[in-house]
């Protein structure tokens, strides 16, 4: 599903060289909950937006779904987003004068699909979420929790084949990232690949699989 | 995906009401200037050349500058007109007089002329006769007035047969021109008739010598031909010497005022339209303001999917829909001015067609001139670039 080959990313600060990812290597399969986990600053970002298609790989190739991503233009690789993979966030990025209902259409308002057809996923969605009573609230009528799984509900919306979740309890109390954490389990167990970036151990763990990165090099695999 | 983009354009417009308004307020006032002011140049335009017709299309007026030491007599008139082309003639002089009764005095314009006058100049008594040619050749002290002098020296319209006094000559009034019901600013004109013969008498500035005469062409169509044949009778008269006389044609008069007001009507559009131009670099401003403050909205759009080209038409629409509305709401507010200026000028102008759809298209090309900046300038934000801005 995920296949880094030697990736490397590098950022020039002024005259410094940072490699933000270091000849990364590592597979995730398809239907896997994997969990990376690394400290501020260790490159998890970079390779989350390398992972969802957001920036590219400077070194070495990544493979979706086998496909080498460097080959395809802009436009492509935000039908890529569009279809394959959900986002989530860990500030929700909600748009904040839509409702519920509105953010969670319109990634398929960008894939083009009918009208009644959209209300239908969104509704499933939503019920999914357990929110289908907030449908009409805007994000700040909502409380952090609610956002979260607006968020998810947006993300289960498109039929992705990859969850992508960065730091998706970090804003939330521990009750509530319980609750957040519950659906991605809820998705795993429907045979969804999910990929969750957290700095956080205990989270880490509640994940099939862990990839630990540190100061760019993906340093160890394990099973927990 | 427009009707979406339309959608959410609206949303973003509606969400922040008053500073839409304000951006729009620049189209809204260029396309009111625009409507308004060319509306209103072109029914000065028509009003000015209903006027210049009423004064009749066919007329021919000559001013003779050098006599030769030969002038003109009144007597030499009628043998300008033995011909096909040219159907009457009349010559006209004209003087400022005092006219009094007992009852006011104002000062009037006096012409001093013959019958043929009311024929070439469409005048119509409204009571009473015009001058008659015994009139002319008795140097009868005998006057028509319009309706003007009428009302305001004598205090009444009814006054055939009775007197006014003109520098304190006593004239017989034997006519009233009816009243001009097209205008206000006619009435305030105070004018009157008497035979020429009697201003040479009346005042010493007019003489036997006639120096400005009118002719009528024998129909509106054959004005050039009717203006060939009075210069070559007129260059006979005065030993071929063409700067002796001048003659005005009255449809040429009319074709110069024409162009007069297509230039004017022109560069008040002009104008207008730099103010349009003006509101459509406020577009601009606003858009690329909203462009930094959605930041984060556009990269959350592109990670979940949108490319390049539907940003740029959500940006680019909400830019034409801005301009489009501005544009609906001046050319409402310019309907409205225009009808506040018929009902307290008393006139009717009516608002150009075709420039409502000029406004129309140029607001869109503003929309879209200065749209695409912004919206070019949203479609390149990098989405991780984005998605970290915080604003």
């Amino acid at each position: 599903m995920i296949k880094f080959d030697d990736v490397s990313k590098i950022y020039t600060i002024g005259d410094a060289e940072v490699r933000a990812l270091d000849h990364a290597s590592m597979h995730i399969r398809q239907g896997e909950f994997v969990s990376i986990i690394g400290p501020s600053g260790s490159g998890k970002s970079t390779l989350m937006n390398i992972i969802g298609c957001l920036d590219m790989a400077d070194e070495g190739q990544y493979y979706l779904d086998g496909q080498p991503i460097e080959e395809y233009t802009e436009t492509e690789l935000a039908h890529i987003r569009n279809k394959k993979i959900g986002f989530i966030f860990q500030s929700f990025n909600l748009i904040g004068n839509m409702t519920a209902e509105e953010n969670v259409e319109l990634p398929l308002i960008y894939q083009r699909i009918p009208k009644h057809e959209r209300r239908m996923l969104v509704k499933e969605a939503l019920e999914r979420v357990q929110l289908a009573g907030r449908m009409h609230h805007r994000p700040n009528e909502m409380s952090g929790g609610q956002q979260q799984r607006v968020a998810i509900a947006r993300a289960i919306a498109s039929k992705p084949s990859l969850f992508l979740a960065d730091e998706p309890t970090g804003n939330l109390d521990s009750a509530t990232g319980k609750e957040i954490m519950e659906l991605f389990h809820e998705l795993h167990s429907q045979g969804n690949t999910i990929v969750l970036i957290t700095h956080d151990e205990l989270v880490a763990k509640q994940a099939v699989r862990s990839i630990r990165i540190f100061d760019g090099h993906v340093e160890e695999v394990r099973k927990s | 995906m427009i009707l979406q983009s339309l959608k959410m354009a609206w949303k973003s417009i509606t969400s922040n009401k008053m500073r839409s308004f304000l951006t729009m307020l620049g189209i809204i006032i260029g396309v009111v200037s625009l409507v308004v002011l060319v509306s209103l140049a072109n029914g000065a335009t028509s009003s000015v050349t209903d006027s210049i017709n009423s004064l009749g299309t066919n007329l021919l007026t000559v001013s003779i500058s050098d006599d030769k030491d030969n002038p003109l007599k009144l007597s030499e008139l009628n043998d300008f007109i033995d011909n096909d082309d040219l159907s009457e003639i009349a010559p006209v002089a004209q003087s400022s007089v005092t006219a009094s009764s007992t009852y006011s005095e104002e000062s009037v314009t006096v012409y001093g002329t013959t019958g043929a006058y009311a024929d070439i100049q469409g005048l119509e008594p409204g009571t009473g006769r015009f001058l008659k040619s015994t009139d002319v050749e008795n140097h009868t002290n005998v006057i028509v007035i319009n309706n003007t002098v009428a009302t305001e020296v004598m205090g009444r319209s009814n006054v055939v047969g009775e007197n006014i006094k003109l520098n304190g000559t006593s004239f017989e009034i034997i006519g009233v021109l009816a009243a001009e019901d097209d205008s206000e600013d006619a009435a305030s004109v105070y004018e009157a008739y008497i035979p020429y013969t009697s201003l040479i008498r009346l005042t010493d500035s007019v003489s036997t010598e006639i120096t400005t005469f009118c002719v009528s062409a024998a129909s509106e169509d054959s004005m050039d031909q009717a203006e060939n044949t009075l210069t070559s009778l007129m260059l006979t008269r005065f030993g071929d010497d063409e700067d002796a006389f001048t003659i005005i044609n009255q449809s040429s008069v009319m074709e110069a005022m024409e162009s007069v007001t297509n230039t004017l009507a022109l560069l008040l559009g002009g104008i207008a339209a730099i103010s349009l131009l003006v509101g459509g670099i406020g577009i601009m401003n606003i858009m690329l303001v909203s462009v930094t403050e959605r930041t984060r909205e556009i990269g959350i759009r592109k990670a979940i999917g949108a490319g390049r080209a539907t940003i740029m038409l959500q940006f680019l629409i909400e830019a034409l829909l801005v301009s489009l509305l501005g544009c609906m709401i001046g050319i409402g507010f310019s309907w409205m001015i225009i009808q506040i200026v018929n009902i307290v000028g008393d006139v009717s102008y009516a608002m150009s067609l075709s420039v409502v759809w000029l406004s129309m298209g140029f607001s869109m090309l503003i929309g879209v001139m200065f749209g695409l900046y912004p919206a070019n300038k949203a479609a390149k934000k990098k989405p991780i670039d984005a998605l970290r801005y915080t604003g």
